[in-house]
């Protein structure tokens, strides 16, 4: 008998919120839509920021976990255009700056960060209202970490990324830039209450081949990330017109096209594996093509060519993989010419600065042991996240960290234990406005998912900042916020309403709803009215219903959340409610609402 | 009335029948009935067993007269013929239509005022003529356009919503078919699709005049403490002795009763019903034994449902009458009406 589901717990209808499952800070997606879709851009924009910290930039540059789960794409094949449409938030958003998070009473704790990327700057974001004194130091001479180093500018304006760190800082953070750390222990005995290294995977892999090493005069193989940084910096102005980039990750993407930015004509992507496997996310690699790069499949490195102190070239194995793509076979040989080489394949963190007598212990590949969930080391008071915790991920991830480190930071220096978790909350209100009548746009619209514009190709190389997204025009804003089918909107039931009329099963436009009798949850699944596309998900169970004891049992999958099965009720059994979920690290985050600022102005004003 | 249609899903899982369409393609509008009335239910069990039955929908026609019931014709299969009659002449319609174009299934809804009451006369010479098509009555024992008057199918003690229990005695419309000679009398309720679904099917399958009595609750004016056709009352009244199943006769048999101990009866065209949990001796094809067994269990509070009688092979209006095996609207007009030389033969005939 399978047990009736418990909807107490809000992890079950924040399973049903898709994105918002998906996003590692559960950012509450549908809500902002809905803002948006109001015109409601302030408040879409602080929503947004209450729990990824950075619209604007995560609006051209994330890397859309929420996307490829969004329920949407199991509707009509395209998810909805979800980070595109947290760019609209914050491209029409007006000055917000009077309803952030401002700086708590002090605590008389101090803390300091390591970089000045995501993971830092969410860790202050998230400790500064609470009362905490936040240092964050940084080796560059601005900060942003990787978002401004390794993101050229043409993906990410450097206005959007210095605003909104601004809206961090500006609360009171002391960020000291070009400020190397080179030692945790003289850090420590500096008598911070907690250290927490937010300090990126710095370090590029090298592809170490003959002729790597052969004196080339100025050298033109370059290592990915540190290019990038270069270029960032105003170092680099300049590549020859015939560039090979080896590698096909997202920072082999922006190489190559930074590549087309600085002189390059003839630029090659040069990929091991056949295009199926590889790293870079679609889209980045749609937009690298679009821009006339050439993306060679079957291509394995073997020897960088230099002939009389010069790079000439690079020679490669030309492979056949097998279906699987694990067996190759080389085919020829050959040499393909160039005057450049970017290598770009992958980074990895390196903590030189960190000595091994403090407690701190490392794993066997030299990266210090951090638990996945509180982010702490194995010494208490010293934290990690980002790139520097676990590895490579992307900015959402380092910002999840932050949320997670700032968290356990606040009770570490409260004296309470890391673990248990504090866990989230839910808040549920019906939406009914009056006889089918809804708070929210119910109604399916068929609208395909709409299309980023770019600016002309001829245009777009003229300068290395000229932003090649344009961002959504009202119409097309308009038609996707409409696409987002409001999962947040979960549908309620009360068993011991219900009359088994059958008027919701009968109206459900996905058949996603059965009263049948109860049993193991296979014999459960094969009775339900129309099978389960994914049986990963989780059914909804409700108790035995009052007239024949038989179950309602509902597959979230693919329910549009049009609640015609709550109009349909004649008892109110069923009610569309919204669910809003509080994360435990929310404390600090959350912003002023427009109520509260305007009663404040006519405060002044009196 | 819903705030939206029903959406169009492009990618949701359905299923095909066998004309490749959906059940989506035996859909109409949206109900503006209450809220969880029975009709609805009963609708989208038709919808079903016509899908089920991959029955194009331009071979349907459907009729109605004047009540709640009569409204939801417009609620399924969009791309049927349809007749929305006078108060209760929709089997007087049906007959002309039948007689007509024998060649498209007729599928007549109503409601026990429609039909026990002012349309009595018409249903009870449709059931005399065997005419062929399915009528369902919709039966929730109350007028509810008009706000809850008692109806003729509400039993006696029966309280309405306001004013005093019932005290004249129902017309049963299964009594009343087995005594004018019915051909096929079933009742379902509209709470259960599991056993409504292959009545339905059979009744489309049977050739002549198919009555089912839908138990059909009103949400509204008969769904509270002291009725006798609430959602409650039925369910804890019905017995569901007589289950059935309805296989066609060209689909693999996938019968939800098991064929073991079960009573099979061939309808006309080869398909079969299925019977299952019988009663000692009870012969669903034998008048005399249903007729008992129904008058047993009525004196005993219980209300029977599933098939309760059955003959086949009952010459139908058209064996009665001699008409010609093709659709009479299909005959060209010519030949239809051969002109007023051939109208003086005929009536020379007669001298």
């Amino acid at each position: 008998m399978m047990e009736p589901t418990n909807t107490g717990d809000p992890e079950f209808y924040h399973r049903v919120v898709d994105c918002q499952w998906a996003c590692p800070a559960h950012t509450d997606v549908p809500g902002y839509i809905r803002l948006i879709s109001q015109g409601r851009f302030d408040d879409a924009y602080l929503l947004n920021r209450q729990s990824n910290v950075f619209p604007g930039v995560l609006g051209r540059v994330c890397d859309r976990p929420c996307e490829p789960a969004c329920r949407r794409g199991r509707v009509d094949g395209d998810p909805v255009a979800i980070c595109r449409l947290k760019r609209v938030a914050a491209d029409l958003a007006g000055d917000v700056r009077d309803r952030l998070p401002r700086a708590g009473e002090s605590n008389g704790k101090r803390v300091v960060c390591v970089g000045a990327g995501p993971a830092s700057l969410t860790v202050a974001n998230d400790l500064v209202p609470l009362g905490y004194e936040v240092t964050i130091l940084e080796r560059f001479p601005r900060a942003g970490g990787l978002m401004r180093t390794n993101i050229p500018e043409f993906r990410l304006p450097a206005a959007v990324l210095d605003d909104e760190i601004a809206m961090i800082t500006e609360m009171g953070v002391s960020v000291k830039v070009g400020h190397e750390v080179g030692s945790l222990a003289a850090l420590l005995a500096e008598g911070y209450d907690a250290v927490f290294v937010g300090s990126g995977a710095p370090k590029p892999k090298d592809l170490v081949l003959p002729g790597r090493d052969e004196e080339i005069g100025e050298s033109h193989i370059h290592l990915g990330i540190e290019w990038l940084e270069a270029v960032a910096f105003g170092h680099v102005t300049s590549i020859g017109e015939r560039v090979l980039i080896i590698g096909v990750g997202n920072t082999a993407m922006d190489c190559c096209r930074t590549s087309l930015r600085l002189g390059g004509t003839e630029i090659k992507v040069m990929a091991r594996r056949p295009r199926d496997y590889f790293k870079a996310s679609p889209w980045e690699l749609v937009d690298a093509e679009e821009e006339g790069v050439e993306i060679v499949v079957n291509h394995a490195p073997r020897r960088f060519v230099v002939e009389e102190g010069r790079l000439t070239g690079v020679e490669f194995d030309v492979l056949t993989w097998d279906e699987a793509a694990r067996h190759s076979e080389v085919l020829e040989t050959i040499v393909i010419p160039c005057d450049d080489v970017v290598i770009a394949v992958g980074q990895e963190n390196a903590f030189p600065w960190i000595e091994r007598d403090l407690g701190l212990e490392f794993t066997e590949w030299d990266t210090p042991v951090v638990d996945a969930e509180t982010f702490s080391s194995t010494r208490p008071g010293v934290f990690f996240g980002g790139d520097a915790a676990l590895g490579p991920k992307n900015i959402i991830w380092a910002v999840a960290h932050g949320h997670e480190a700032a968290l356990s930071i606040d009770l570490y220096c409260r004296g309470e234990a890391l673990t248990p978790r504090p866990e989230a909350t839910m808040t549920l209100t019906s939406q009914q406005m009056g006889m089918s009548e809804w708070s929210y746009h119910n109604d399916y619209n068929p609208s395909p998912r709409q299309q980023m514009s770019h600016v002309p190709l001829a245009e777009r190389f003229r300068e290395l900042s000229r932003e090649v997204e344009l961002g959504f025009d009202p119409e097309q804003t308009a038609r996707e916020v409409q696409r987002c089918l409001n999962c947040d909107v979960q549908t309620g039931f009360r068993a011991d309403l219900c009359i088994e009329c059958d008027a919701c099963l009968d109206v459900c436009p996905v058949q996603c709803l059965s009263i049948v009798a109860n049993g193991s949850e296979e014999e459960v699944r094969a009775r339900l009215r129309a099978p389960s596309g994914q049986p990963d998900e989780p059914l909804y169970v409700s108790d035995g219903l009052p007239q024949t004891g038989r179950v309602m049992v509902k597959d979230e999958n693919v329910c549009v959340h049009c609640g015609l099965c709550a109009e349909r009720c004649p008892t109110a059994a069923w009610d569309m409610v919204l669910f809003d979920r509080e994360s435990p690290f929310s404390r600090g985050t959350q912003f002023i609402p427009l109520s509260r600022v305007s009663k404040r102005v006519e405060e002044v004003r009196a | 009335m819903p705030s939206i249609a029903k959406p169009r899903i492009p990618l949701a899982p359905l299923v095909h029948n066998e004309l490749g369409l959906t059940i989506r393609d035996y859909e109409g509008a949206m109900s503006t009935l209450c809220a969880g009335c029975g009709h609805d239910s009963v609708t989208a069990a038709i919808s079903l067993a016509f899908f089920e039955l991959s029955i194009r929908p331009r071979d349907i026609a459907k009729l109605s007269g004047i009540g709640c019931s009569s409204k939801t014709p417009t609620y399924f299969i969009n791309g049927a013929h349809g007749f929305n009659s006078a108060h209760g002449r929709m089997a007087a319609i049906a007959t002309g239509a039948v007689a007509a174009h024998r060649g498209l299934h007729y599928i007549g809804v109503s409601g026990d005022g429609d039909s026990l009451s002012i349309g009595l006369g018409h249903l009870s010479h449709a059931i005399r003529r065997n005419i062929d098509m399915t009528y369902i009555i919709e039966n929730n024992g109350v007028y509810g356009l008009t706000k809850g008057q008692v109806s003729p199918s509400a039993d006696v003690g029966s309280r309405p919503k306001k004013g005093d229990p019932n005290v004249v005695p129902p017309i049963d419309p299964m009594e009343l078919g087995l005594a004018i000679g019915a051909t096929f009398l079933a009742r379902g309720f509209s709470g259960d699709k599991d056993q409504l679904v292959p009545l339905i099917k059979a009744a489309v399958a049977h050739r002549g005049f198919a009555l089912l009595d839908v138990i059909s609750p009103c949400v509204s004016f008969n769904d509270h403490e002291g009725s006798t056709k609430s959602y409650r009352f039925f369910r804890e009244h019905e017995v569901h002795e007589i289950e059935a199943d309805y296989v066609p006769q060209r689909a693999e048999i996938r019968s939800k009763i098991s064929a073991d101990s079960a009573r099979a009866v061939t309808m006309h065209d080869g398909s079969v019903m299925y019977f299952r949990a019988l009663p000692e001796g009870y012969d669903p094809t034998n008048r005399l034994t249903v007729e008992s067994y129904l008058a047993e269990r009525k004196a005993a509070g219980e209300v029977p449902t599933g098939l309760l009688y059955v003959k086949e092979n009952a010459p139908d209006l058209h064996d009665m009458s001699g008409t010609i095996a093709q659709p009479l609207v299909e005959v060209s007009h010519r030949d239809l009406c051969p002109g007023s030389e051939a109208l003086a033969q005929l009536q020379r005939a007669f001298r």
